[in-house]
């Protein structure tokens, strides 16, 4: 087992506006990519950051190799629950995620 | 059909207030652009810049690199456009960008004509909008009623191509715009020159960050050529090359969608776009299309104040209390809430206390998934009130107990860690972000105001 943080070369969350979070996976490698494409569910990436499943959008970018996630945002930017306003820290959850090696 | 005019844009850099590569400018003066734009705000900060109308950066930051690009005009005699002024692109900040753009020319001995573009919208006339059945919400918008338009401090619409086409139409020196999409200010010229549409829009969200979409991305400046098939993108600092990869990964920075991009009057589909390598420092993009729309929205934004907040920090370092931090936390969090509650006579639902514990669960809440063994734990304690006066009384209901609370009613009084005093700071108000939705227009200029100023 790996997590995605050893298995990618950098996992990048962002706001896609006040609204919107977004997450680039940038696997590096095709194989990488192939192993995060299967071994990393939409509805694991949901639980992890609380996020109904149904509202989690994924892009698989083959030419990039990059996973892309977008969900809206746990709490709207700067509302007084909100924790983190350029959503910066995201993509830590993810990272620590471990995928399954030989999925 | 229009005869397409090649265009040369040239981006200092992602934002005025980040700086750009001084000896890259030049070089991108030298290549003769017929227009220099910049980008001068973004959401991103917060819903507080809006809510107020201020910059983020600061003046001086503001006005030194603003003179520099002032300069470069005077050399290229080409026009200068700023994009969402003063980060939230509203009246204020407009104003502001014009009084130091004003303050510039006169030290410098520049005598220009300025096209200043406005974007705020009359809170009470959105409302009227909204019951008019003229504004549409985006997906996942938050619900509204007219109450909440009428409560905004400010409300933004945000212009495209067409309201920067008119006022460089104008024959200014600079357009200074209020609230724009991003890509606006880079993709209104080349449109204007009847440069491919799709390349027109792609071209400007690649560019819109300055050379983010390179190698060596804090070093600004960009050219990006438009032509009546594609762009072409150019780094100009030393060591900054663009390759097929930093340019097509562009379009996920930020954006919910990597391959479709909303503007006034319809969406850029970059699902067909192929990047091509000229050499190794410049790419060349071709494929993108532009989908236009029959009904012509804008986007609005708008802030409105959120509670009035007073925060305090306390250390945790004894070893127990770090250990059992989570505990104490909501121990003092009920037992000042009840105390709120008697003696301000408060209503449960009518103000927040939050402890955030900075080094165990401050960025996730209960989503984190880690746990460790930290030397030491910062309390963030954060009061929303309906009043300033009342968040301040709450904090100072809360300052006692992150003082003094024991873990247990029969050891002797501990003592916390105050950085400083007092231990309330006043935030005053807090504002949140409540539109995320677009506006119908008739004529694109009929929510936009242009006015022409000479200054110097």
């Amino acid at each position: 087992m790996a997590s995605l943080g050893q298995i990618a070369e950098k996992v990048r969350s962002k706001n896609a506006g006040p609204f919107w979070l977004t997450i680039d996976v940038f696997c590096g490698t095709p194989s990488a990519y192939a192993q995060v494409c299967q071994g990393l569910s939409t509805a694991r990436v949901a639980r992890s950051l609380g996020a109904d499943p149904g509202h989690v959008k994924r892009f698989e970018i083959a030419s990039l190799n990059v996973v892309k996630f977008s969900l809206p945002r746990p709490a709207v930017q700067g509302a007084p629950e909100d924790r983190d306003m350029h959503g910066a820290s995201w993509a830590a959850l993810l990272a620590e995620l471990e995928i399954n090696a030989g999925a | 059909m229009l005869q397409t005019r090649r265009t040369r844009v040239l981006v200092p850099s992602g934002a005025l207030g980040l700086n750009y590569d001084k000896p890259a400018l030049a070089r991108g003066i030298a290549a003769r652009p017929d227009l220099i734009a910049i980008d001068g705000g973004s959401t991103d900060s917060g819903p507080a810049y809006l809510g107020r109308g201020v910059s983020k950066y600061a003046r001086a930051s503001t006005k030194i690199e603003w003179r520099g690009l002032m300069e470069a005009r005077a050399e290229a005699g080409v026009p200068l456009v700023i994009g969402t002024s003063g980060t939230c692109g509203t009246d204020t900040a407009v104003d502001w960008m014009l009084d130091i753009t004003a303050e510039i020319a006169a030290e410098t001995g520049q005598r220009l004509k300025v096209a200043v573009l406005r974007s705020s919208q009359d809170p009470a006339a959105m409302a009227e909008a909204w019951q008019a059945g003229r504004i549409a919400p985006l997906p996942h918008a938050p619900p509204v009623d007219a109450e909440v338009f009428a409560s905004c401090t400010n409300i933004v619409a945000l212009a495209g191509a067409e309201q920067i086409n008119t006022a460089l139409a104008t024959g200014a020196d600079i357009v200074i715009a209020g609230r724009t999409t991003d890509t606006a200010i880079i993709a209104a010229m080349p449109l204007a020159r009847g440069c491919h549409a799709g390349a027109s829009w792609h071209g400007a969200k690649i560019g819109e960050c300055g050379a983010l979409c390179a190698s060596n991305p804090q070093s600004g400046v960009i050219l990006v050529d438009f032509d009546e098939a594609g762009f072409t993108v150019t780094p100009l600092a030393d060591g900054a090359k663009a390759s097929p990869h930093t340019v097509s990964a562009h379009m996920l920075y930020e954006n919910s969608d990597p391959f479709i991009l909303y503007e006034p009057g319809g969406h850029l589909d970059v699902t067909a776009a192929e990047y091509a390598a000229i050499d190794d420092t410049r790419v060349r993009v071709t494929g993108s299309e532009w989908v236009a729309e029959d009904r012509y929205t804008v986007k609005l934004e708008g802030a409105r104040i959120a509670g009035y907040q007073t925060v305090l920090m306390a250390l945790l370092r004894d070893p127990r209390y770090v250990e059992n931090a989570a505990r104490w936390a909501e121990d003092i969090t009920a037992k000042c809430r009840a105390k709120t509650e008697e003696r301000l006579g408060l209503a449960p639902d009518a103000f927040r206390i939050e402890l955030r514990l900075i080094g165990q669960s401050a960025s996730f809440g209960d989503l984190e998934s880690r746990t460790g063994d930290p030397v030491e734990i910062g309390v963030l304690g954060i009061v929303t009130a309906p009043t300033e006066a009342l968040s301040d009384e709450i904090g100072k209901l809360l300052n006692p107990y992150l003082l003094h609370h024991p873990l247990t009613a029969a050891e002797e009084q501990p003592t916390f860690a105050f950085p400083f005093s007092p231990a309330e700071l006043s935030r005053g108000a807090g504002f949140e972000f409540c539109l995320n939705h677009v506006l119908t227009l008739d004529d694109p200029m009929d929510a936009f105001r242009l006015e022409l100023v000479t200054v110097g």
